[in-house]
C-alpha cells in the first residue's frame, strides 16, 4: 500500500471515530440550543485534522483532496454544523495551498495552522452584494509603512466567535471597480469582530453564524498575491460547492439510514405483513443514488480537472459544471430528507425519537440559500449562452 | 492598415458597444485589463457573444476564459488564432 493511501485512510479512521464519539451524541444538542459543536472541533484539532490537507513538507497531514471530502460526508452523517464548520476550514486551508508562492508569509502561516491547529472562518459574503463572491464593497487602504485595513459589513460570519484567523475578500483599494478583488487573511489579534445580529436560525444551527462588522490592519504581506478572480475559479467555488455538497449528502444519507431503520424495525415487529413505507423507502433510495451520483462525479471532474495546469478550471464550460453540482446537491438533499420523513411519519416528525430527521431536513433546507441558487442559475444562465460543450 | 490594426479597431468599437465599461474605450491600452476597468462577468459574457458575431467565428470551450477576455490585446490574439486556423 502506498504512503499516501495508507495516510489518507488512517486520516479517515480518525474522522470516523470523531463523527461517531463526539460529532453524533451533540449533534442534537448543538442544534437545539444553537451552539458551537466544540466537542467535534476539539477532537479534530487532537486528531490534527484541521493541518490534514497542508502538505506533509509543511508539517500538514498531506492527504488527498478526496480524502477531505470523504470526511465532510463522514462528518454530515453525524452533525450537519459540525461537517459544516469542518468543511469552511478546508475550503480556506486548500485555497491557500493551492495558490501558494514559496517562502511567502503564507507558506509559514500554513505551518502554523500545522502546529496550532488553528481554525479559519471566511467573510465572503457583505451586505449589499449578498452572496455573490465576485463582487465587494469594503476594500484593503493603505495605511502607511506597508500596513493595510479594512473595514467589512459581513452578513453572516459562521463561528466568527470561535475562529483563530478569517479569511476575508475585499477590493483591491478604493478606487478599485467591484470586480477587482483581493483576498487577504487576518490573524486573532489583527482583527475585530463587532456582532452585529442574532443567530436563531431554521437550521445549521451549530454553525453560530450571525452578522458581523469585521475591522482589521495588516501587513500587505497577508494579501493573497494571485489574482481572486483565479482563485475563485481554480479553487474556492469548486471546493465549496464540492465539500457542502458532500456533507449535504453525508446529512441525507444519514435521514435514509434512520429511514430504512424504521422500515426494518417495522418489517420485524410484523414478519410477512405487507409494508407500504418499504416501497416508499425504495423510492426514496433512488432519489438518494442520484444525489450520490452527483457528488461523486463533481468530485472525480475537480480531481482530473486539477492534475495538470488548472487551465479546464477556467473555462466557462466547467464553472457551469460545478455550478450545476450545487444547485442540484442543494435542491436534492431536503428531498430525501422529506422523503425520509414522509417514510417515518410522526416518529420522524418528532424531534425525540430515534427516527427523528427534522434536524436533517432544517440543516438541509440551508443549501438553497447559501449562496442564493437563483444567483448562481444568473450565473449560469448567462453562461450558457456561450460555452459550447456543457 | 495591417490585419492586426484592422481587428484591433473593429474589438475597440465591440468593446465600445458591448462591454459597458464606465470609461471611453479609447482610454485604454491594449494590454490594459478590461475587469479591473470595470467589465462585469455578465457584460464579458455579452462581448463574447457580439464579438462571435461581428467577425463570424466560434470561440471554443478552451478559449472562453477569463484570460482570453482579459485585455484588448488578448482578445486579438484570439481573434487572429481563430483566423489563421480557419485559413490553414
Ligand atoms: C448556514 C450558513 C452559513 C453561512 N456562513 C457564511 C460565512 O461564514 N461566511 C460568508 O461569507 N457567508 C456565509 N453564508 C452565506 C451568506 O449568508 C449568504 O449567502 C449571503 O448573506 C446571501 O444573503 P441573502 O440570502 O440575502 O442572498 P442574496 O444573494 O443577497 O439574495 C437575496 C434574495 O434575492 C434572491 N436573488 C439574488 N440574486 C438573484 C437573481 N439574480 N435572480 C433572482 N433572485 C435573486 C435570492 O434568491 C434571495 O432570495 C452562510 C449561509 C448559510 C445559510
Amino acid at each position: 500500500m502506498s504512503v499516501a493511501v495508507s495516510r489518507d485512510q488512517e486520516f479517515l479512521q480518525g474522522i470516523a471515530r470523531i463523527a461517531v464519539d463526539a460529532a453524533a451524541p451533540n449533534a442534537d444538542e448543538v442544534d437545539r440550543e444553537a451552539r458551537f459543536p466544540v466537542e467535534s472541533i476539539t477532537a479534530l484539532r487532537e486528531a490534527q485534522a484541521l493541518s490534514a490537507f497542508v502538505p506533509s513538507e509543511l508539517g500538514g497531514g498531506g492527504v488527498s483532496f478526496e480524502a477531505i471530502a470523504a470526511a465532510c460526508f463522514e462528518l454530515g452523517r453525524s452533525c450537519g454544523a459540525s461537517a459544516m464548520v469542518f468543511a469552511m476550514h478546508q475550503i480556506q486551508v486548500a485555497t491557500i495551498v493551492r495558490h501558494l508562492e514559496p517562502d511567502s508569509w503564507f507558506e509559514h502561516y500554513l505551518r502554523d495552522i500545522a502546529s496550532e491547529q488553528r481554525l479559519i472562518a471566511s467573510v465572503t459574503s457583505e451586505v449589499g452584494t449578498g452572496g455573490d463572491m465576485s463582487r465587494s464593497i469594503a476594500a484593503v487602504e493603505p495605511v502607511g509603512e506597508g500596513r493595510w485595513q479594512f473595514e467589512k459589513q459581513a452578513p453572516t460570519v459562521s463561528y466568527g466567535a470561535h475562529a483563530d484567523d478569517l479569511l476575508t475578500t475585499l477590493r483591491r483599494s478604493p478606487k478599485a471597480e467591484p470586480g477587482d478583488q483581493v483576498c487577504v487573511l487576518t490573524k486573532r489579534g489583527q482583527h475585530e469582530l463587532q456582532q452585529t445580529g442574532t443567530w436563531d436560525p431554521l437550521g445549521m444551527r451549530g454553525t453560530c453564524s450571525p452578522g458581523n462588522v469585521v475591522r482589521a490592519e495588516l501587513p500587505l504581506e497577508q494579501v493573497l498575491s494571485t489574482g481572486f478572480a483565479t482563485v475563485m475559479n481554480e479553487s474556492m467555488v469548486p471546493i465549496s460547492h464540492i465539500l457542502w455538497s458532500h456533507l449535504w449528502l453525508g446529512i441525507a444519507t444519514d435521514a435514509f439510514d434512520r429511514a430504512r431503520a424504521f422500515v426494518r424495525a417495522a418489517a420485524k415487529r410484523k414478519p410477512g405483513e405487507p409494508l407500504p413505507m418499504a416501497i416508499r423507502l425504495s423510492q426514496l433510495m433512488s432519489e438518494l443514488s442520484l444525489l450520490r451520483a452527483e457528488v461523486s462525479s463533481g468530485l472525480a471532474a475537480f480531481v482530473a480537472a486539477s492534475a495538470g495546469d488548472r487551465s479546464e478550471l477556467s473555462q466557462m464550460s466547467t464553472i457551469l459544471r460545478f455550478n450545476n453540482l450545487k444547485i442540484a446537491a442543494s435542491e436534492q438533499a431536503p428531498r430525501v430528507c422529506t422523503g425520509a420523513l414522509g417514510v417515518c411519519g410522526i416518529v420522524g416528525f418528532k424531534n425525540d425519537t430515534p427516527f427523528s430527521v427534522g434536524r436533517h431536513l432544517r440543516d438541509t433546507m440551508s443549501a438553497c440559500l447559501m449562496v442564493a441558487n437563483e444567483r448562481i442559475h444568473e450565473t449560469n444562465a448567462s453562461l450558457l449562452l456561450i460555452a459550447k460543450e456543457v | 492598415m495591417s490585419d492586426r490594426e484592422h481587428v484591433n479597431g473593429e474589438i475597440r468599437t465591440v468593446i465600445a458597444n458591448h462591454a459597458r465599461l464606465p470609461v471611453d474605450v479609447a482610454t485604454l491600452s491594449d494590454g490594459a485589463d478590461l475587469f479591473e476597468a470595470g467589465m462585469t462577468s455578465h457584460a464579458s459574457v455579452n462581448l463574447m457573444l457580439a464579438l462571435e458575431d461581428h467577425f463570424d467565428v466560434e470561440f471554443p470551450d478552451t478559449m472562453l476564459t477569463r484570460g482570453v477576455f482579459q485585455s484588448i490585446g488578448a482578445i486579438e490574439d484570439a481573434l487572429l488564432e481563430l483566423q489563421g486556423r480557419a485559413a490553414a
